[in-house]
């Protein structure tokens, strides 16, 4: 809990002053093809020519200030990514879902026999996966299905997040979202499963040496229910301590996959500030990705504690 | 000293007999003895017309033919061309940047595990700050504050991807620290910096090469997906920004799949070489790990 907070509190410090950092003029950046007052314009120089410590306490009272505005939207950075929230929950949500569920049954099968044939398979395939830039698979996966290359037809949309005009509050409009939804979303189920199959199989290896398998085995339990009833929820702990803490990885494949896709989400909107590059905004993007990864690390450590009394004591 | 030398002399050949029969290894060497080849051979085979915009002579995004195998881009260069000269910069960030972050977390990780007290607490609180904090965020914010360029790339990389390699050496260093010819130089009077470079490196440099290897992977990839965002230097045509003005010229819409699967098919060649050749390493040096 108290480390959470240290390592928040060293991203506000590194946020703050790796910025001040930058060269170059932001005041004539933000005014820049802009009508702006002059007079504003001496009262923002004189705002950023008072001492760096006082701008930093400034900054420290209330790093989400509502006042803090993009410099190449001219809007509150805060509102702009609350509206990209959505978006990118629902996108990472079902990806990352899915993905654990079939990466834990592969994990499983591949595991549970390795060396055998579907592990060869599925060892392959996830270690090719694994090796891949996520955003070239999107874009491999949008050639084909959606502007459709050597006779198959372009299936899905080529990007956004619903045809515009849709009205995405009724039933048809749902329906046009998931259809929009389908690529992208298979491209980061496809990389993110990778390394969950990777880390599930590796636990159930270690899993399948312990006594207490000869054990469940000796009282005559049948192959499936040794599985089932024994080593797998053990080995599950591993696997679902790690979707948690590889948010941080998470964040890396919406950044690229949104942008491909043009997913209005926070990916994107990282991506539109970094064209700027609007600092404001990248700043605070920067912030709340870490917010998140932060509160994922501590919830991957509480559950840890609820699910294995070993580390309680 | 001589008695050393033939020490780690038979232990590298022993290592190079078990190396030779593990296959995925050796196939991962192979595949890399191509890549590195074409990176070496790109100025020698590759005219310095072909990866000019000016003297292109090709169409605008034509499809494979016999005079471009690969066919072409935007400006009516020829891919593969453009390909070959990529693997040389791709190459070179990948292995200048996993150098920084070999030598950053090697020394790190001697340092947190060798020292006691607030110092160590300290580095590895530094080494923990880099593992939560999620890379592609840090990484744009660090180019984007040094400005877009290859050297910048290969730094921004290189400082945020050592923390790894810092935990596992550490760890390492721990388990060293305990061992009785450590104690004995101790009691002789070696200092600090004798202990850790005369027995604490040599004893974890097996170690670092084998993570070497898998870091390079990684690297690559990250190297592949800023280029992607356009934090590389505009003018040099790694796979990644191939990617990238493939990506913003629309290459997609068109279908111009020649222009999008090779490059991408490169980074998956190399990064599942690396990490073959890491795998098999890890095998080799620290079975324990490498169930």
């Amino acid at each position: 809990m108290l480390r959470a907070f240290v390592t928040l509190a060293f991203v506000i410090i590194f946020n703050f002053f790796l910025f001040r950092m930058l060269p170059g003029d932001p005041i004539g950046l933000y005014a820049r093809g802009r009508n702006q007052d002059p007079e504003q314009l001496v009262e923002l120089r004189r705002a950023l020519n008072k001492p760096l410590l006082e701008q930093f306490l400034t900054y420290l009272r209330n790093p989400f200030d509502s006042t803090i505005d993009s410099t190449r939207f001219s809007r509150p950075v805060w509102e702009m990514i609350g509206e990209r929230v959505w978006p990118t929950l629902l996108l990472l949500g079902t990806a990352i879902l899915l993905a654990s569920l079939i990466g834990i049954w592969v994990g499983i099968r591949a595991g549970w026999k390795p060396g055998g044939r579907f592990d060869r398979m599925s060892t392959g395939t996830t270690l090719i996966l694994y090796s891949m830039p996520e955003f070239w698979l999107g874009m491999m996966l949008l050639i084909v299905f959606s502007v459709g290359v050597f006779g198959i037809p372009g299936m899905f949309p080529v990007g956004g997040i619903a045809s515009p005009g849709a009205d995405t509050s009724s039933p048809m409009g749902w329906l046009n979202v998931l259809w929009h939804l389908v690529l992208p979303c298979t491209t980061l189920v496809l990389i993110y499963l990778a390394d969950y199959a990777l880390v599930m199989r590796a636990s159930l290896i270690d899993e399948r040496k312990q006594e207490y398998l000869t054990l469940a085995r000796a009282k005559g339990l049948r192959d499936t229910s040794v599985r089932k009833r024994h080593a797998v929820p053990n080995a599950l702990l591993p696997t679902v301590t790690l979707i948690f803490l590889s948010l941080g990885f998470v964040v890396t494949g919406a950044i690229t996959v949104e942008t491909v896709f043009s997913w209005p989400g926070l990916g994107l909107l990282t991506y539109e500030a970094l064209r700027g590059p609007d600092i404001p905004l990248l700043q605070a993007i920067f912030l709340m990705f870490s917010i998140a990864v932060i509160a994922a690390n501590l919830l991957a450590e509480l559950l840890y504690v609820i699910f294995d009394p070993r580390v309680r004591s | 000293m001589s008695v050393a030398t033939a020490r780690r002399r038979l232990a590298l050949t022993r290592f190079a007999n078990s190396f030779r029969h593990d296959q995925s290894g050796m196939t991962g060497v192979v595949i890399l003895a191509i890549f590195i080849a074409t990176a070496i051979l790109a100025p020698i085979l590759i005219p310095d017309a072909a990866l000019d915009v000016t003297k292109a002579d090709g169409g605008r995004f034509e499809g494979p033919s016999l005079s471009y195998p690969l066919g072409t881009d935007e400006s009516g260069r020829s891919v593969l061309l453009l390909l070959a000269w990529g693997t040389r910069i791709s190459l070179t960030v990948g292995i200048a940047a996993t150098i920084i972050s070999m030598v950053l977390g090697t020394a790190f990780g001697i340092a947190a595990g060798h020292f006691r007290g607030v110092g160590s607490h300290a580095l590895v609180g530094v080494t923990d700050w880099f593992l939560v904090i999620p890379f592609l965020p840090l990484a744009i914010v660090l180019a984007t504050v040094l400005g877009p360029s290859t050297t910048n790339l290969i730094i921004v990389i290189g400082i945020t991807s050592w923390a790894g390699t810092a935990r596992l050496i550490r760890a390492q260093t721990l388990s060293i620290e305990g061992r009785p010819y450590l104690e004995r130089s101790k009691a002789l009077g070696a200092g600090n910096w004798y202990q850790m470079s005369r027995h604490v490196l040599p004893n974890v440099f097996p170690l670092v090469l084998a993570n070497t290897t898998l870091t390079v992977a990684i690297v690559i990839l990250s190297e592949t997906t800023l280029s992607f965002l356009g934090l590389g230097d505009p003018q040099a045509p790694s796979w990644g920004a191939l990617l990238d003005r493939a990506f913003s010229s629309g290459a997609v819409s068109r279908g111009a799949w020649w222009y999008v699967l090779p490059p991408g098919i490169c980074v998956v060649l190399v990064v599942l070489a690396f990490t073959l050749v890491g795998r098999a390493m890890e095998r080799i040096v620290d079975p324990r790990r490498a169930s």
